[in-house]
């Protein structure tokens, strides 16, 4: 029964079934399973297979932006419980995003974000249009040890820098690994501006996150 | 609504056809072969055996054009109906008979030999895109006189789709049946259910070589589908305007339908051909010529207008490696032949004119057929309303992404090309090695191979199509066949 239930979860998510994953999580949650059960053997693994389908090319972004959705959805569901326990989970770091000042593309940024979550790391997402200084003081409200920085346009990549250099007047630039990304970023341009690292694609951005908190 | 494309005003295709009645009657055809002759004479042409020129009259060739059948199916070897002849159906083949084959290490032409043919069907079975094999090419390493049946017996012992074939003999094409029927079971299951089309090519202008009328009428009375291959080079071997062009063709394949018809009533045969432009600075016959692409389209619509099933050779290269050229040609080619709506479009892996295979070529076409494939489904509404719920829901937030809607139609909206087609980004690009489309091709080519599987075909059958080959083989000096790849 118990193992019945979270193979559920595990197919919801693998299906791109959101409001299965939460109608399973309720259901494991209502027979007695455990929250950190229930993500660990539940939702993680569900996750991982989208993850594998997609890096052998056999789903595309809509699967793994579904399943992250349902990924997250589910977390709402248990948060409460956990809270109830005196429970957290494990998250892999914390980690500050958005769309730099004068750019309002989001979708890439929202990718990264999405699948930064899912992949086990508290995301605080500030949206398009951020200014160098929403994004110092949240990294210094929420003590994140990544700062996300997104830029489409080749006349807006020179935000990325801003952010940076305001990052080190405020004497807190060691605290917090800087990733960037966007169209026209490149690693010739993280290395000019002092960033430390940066990827391609949203996939790639996970795998960087991982290395730069480890 | 699905694309179309129709280059001819319905005045000028009544016209071409009226012109091409006439041609019929006077000069009439010449047609080097008794049989043929003597049908014709027996129906009420007038023949003159001397100068074996018979004048085919208009209501005899209606009568043709009325009896052959507007459409059919090509069977796979699992007897699944893969292939429909007729309407506005389009489907793709390799280019057929290639006497080169491009080598993937050095980049020049080469003959082909056994194990290069093999390679290249399991490519075709393994390319989803492409929906029949073809006799792609001509292996150097038999002897000539065989050279056409053993393609075929190569082919079958490893596809499963249904065949594009042709004979270069009078008495090979029967080894070749004998085949056909061997791996169909019986000859009656042939006839149900047809696995192969034959190739038959009138000489322009307005001629029937005995070989290719023999092989028309034998199929015709083995219920064999045959396919016109009639071949127009404006200019030279036919009138240099485009339309006089059409009109020869058209005169040509309504004598191989009145031919064929007489034969066999009922017998299926395709309006189909492979003209072309010809170059007047290079003295050459190119495929890539846009003139040629217009006379394919023109003389398809006019085939459709007389109710028949369509082929033409098109989505093929005059450029001698996988360069810029060759893509830009074979994609021209083949996405016109797909929106003419025509049946069978031969050409996949063709260069060099039509003299050369490439495996590469090949794998870069299957991607050109599959975006002209995805142009034919068209623009569809999907969902009603198309728009108004989804976007008022989602209102000025950019989070299509993340729909249900999304997950549910991408796939059917969108071709999704393997990776032949570069759209990462240029440091992904770079990290995969800075390749270009043909070193890409090359990769996939390698993939596929590693990744075919061959059919189950009981001992018996491969037994059985193996002597029937050695046995040919044997009449023309080669007592044993070169070894059959991996199966045995």
């Amino acid at each position: 029964m118990t193992l019945e239930l979270l193979k559920r979860i595990t197919d919801s998510l693998v299906d791109g079934d959101p409001d299965a994953t939460v109608e399973g999580t309720r259901l494991a949650l209502d027979a007695g399973l455990a929250p950190l059960t229930i993500i660990s053997d539940g939702l993680v693994p569900g996750m991982e297979v989208v993850g594998d389908r997609f890096q052998t090319g056999e789903y595309f972004l809509p699967h793994l932006i579904i399943a992250a959705s349902g990924m997250q959805q589910a977390m709402e569901l248990l948060e409460p419980e956990l809270k109830q326990r005196h429970e957290v989970v494990q998250r892999l770091g914390t980690v500050v995003i958005g769309t730099v000042q004068g750019d309002i593309h989001e979708i890439g940024k929202t990718l990264v974000a999405t699948l930064l979550s899912a992949a086990g790391f508290q995301v605080y997402d500030l949206g398009v249009n951020v200014s160098a200084a929403e994004f110092v003081s949240k990294v210094r409200e929420t003590n994140a040890g990544l700062l996300g920085l997104s830029a489409l346009l080749t006349t807006t990549m020179t935000a990325q820098r801003q952010v940076i250099d305001a990052l080190r007047e405020a004497g807190i630039r060691d605290r917090v690994k800087v990733m960037v990304g966007g169209a026209p970023v490149s690693q010739e341009w993280t290395e000019t501006i002092g960033a430390d690292g940066y990827a391609e694609d949203a996939v790639g951005a996970v795998a960087l996150a991982k290395n730069l908190v480890s | 609504m699905r694309p179309k494309l129709n280059i001819l005003s319905s005045e000028l295709v009544e016209q071409i056809i009226a012109e091409a009645y006439e041609l019929l009657m006077d000069p009439g055809v010449r047609v080097h072969n008794d049989e043929a002759l003597q049908l014709l004479g027996d129906a009420g042409a007038p023949v003159d055996l001397q100068t074996k020129i018979a004048r085919i009259p208009q209501q005899m060739a209606q009568n043709a054009l009325e009896t052959a059948p507007s459409e059919f199916h090509l069977y796979d070897l699992d007897g699944r109906p893969v292939v429909h002849y007729g309407g506005d159906s389009v489907q793709f083949d390799p280019g057929s008979a290639a006497i080169t084959i491009l080598d993937s290490d050095t980049q020049q032409q080469r003959v082909p030999l056994t194990a290069d043919f093999v390679d290249f069907v399991k490519l075709v079975e393994m390319l989803p895109q492409i929906d029949a094999q073809s006799t792609a090419m001509i292996c150097g390493d038999v002897p000539e006189e065989v050279g056409d049946l053993y393609r075929l017996y190569l082919a079958l012992n490893f596809m499963r789709k249904p065949i594009i074939t042709g004979a270069f003999r009078k008495d090979t094409w029967w080894v070749m049946k004998d085949m056909l029927v061997a791996v169909a079971g019986s000859a009656d299951a042939l006839i149900q259910r047809p696995i192969a089309v034959f190739d038959v090519c009138p000489s322009p202008p307005l001629l029937w070589s005995d070989l290719t009328c023999q092989n028309m009428i034998d199929c015709a009375k083995n219920g064999i589908p045959s396919e016109l291959v009639s071949m127009p080079l404006s200019g030279a071997t036919a009138p240099v305007t485009l339309a006089a062009a059409v009109v020869q063709h058209a005169a040509e394949c309504m004598s191989g339908v009145t031919i064929c018809q007489l034969a066999k009533r009922g017998a299926p045969i395709v309006w189909g051909g492979s003209p072309a432009a010809f170059d007047m600075r290079e003295g050459t016959t190119p495929m890539g010529a846009v003139e040629t692409w217009m006379i394919d389209c023109a003389y398809a619509q006019v085939g459709k207008a007389l109710g028949m099933p369509t082929h033409a050779y098109l989505g093929m290269s005059d450029a001698k490696v996988v360069d810029a050229q060759c893509g830009l040609e074979s994609a021209g080619g083949a996405f016109m032949a797909a929106l003419a709506g025509v049946n069978m479009v031969s050409g996949a892996g063709m260069m060099d004119f039509e003299s050369c295979q490439s495996f590469e070529k090949l794998v870069i076409d299957a991607e050109i057929i599959g975006m002209a494939k995805r142009l034919l489904a068209g623009v569809q509404a999907r969902e009603q309303p198309i728009a108004l719920d989804l976007m008022r829901k989602l209102g000025h937030r950019a989070d299509y992404l993340a729909q249900p809607h999304t997950l549910k139609w991408f796939n059917k909206e969108l071709y999704i090309p393997s990776a032949v087609i570069d759209r990462g980004s240029l440091d992904g690009w770079k990290k995969k090695g800075s390749k270009t489309a043909t070193r890409r091709a090359a990769d996939r080519v390698t993939e596929l191979l590693a990744n075919y599987h061959p059919p189950e075909i009981s001992r018996e059958l491969r037994r059985e199509l193996r002597e029937l080959t050695t046995d040919a083989a044997r009449r023309f000096g080669m007592d044993e066949l070169p070894p059959l790849p991996e199966v045995e």
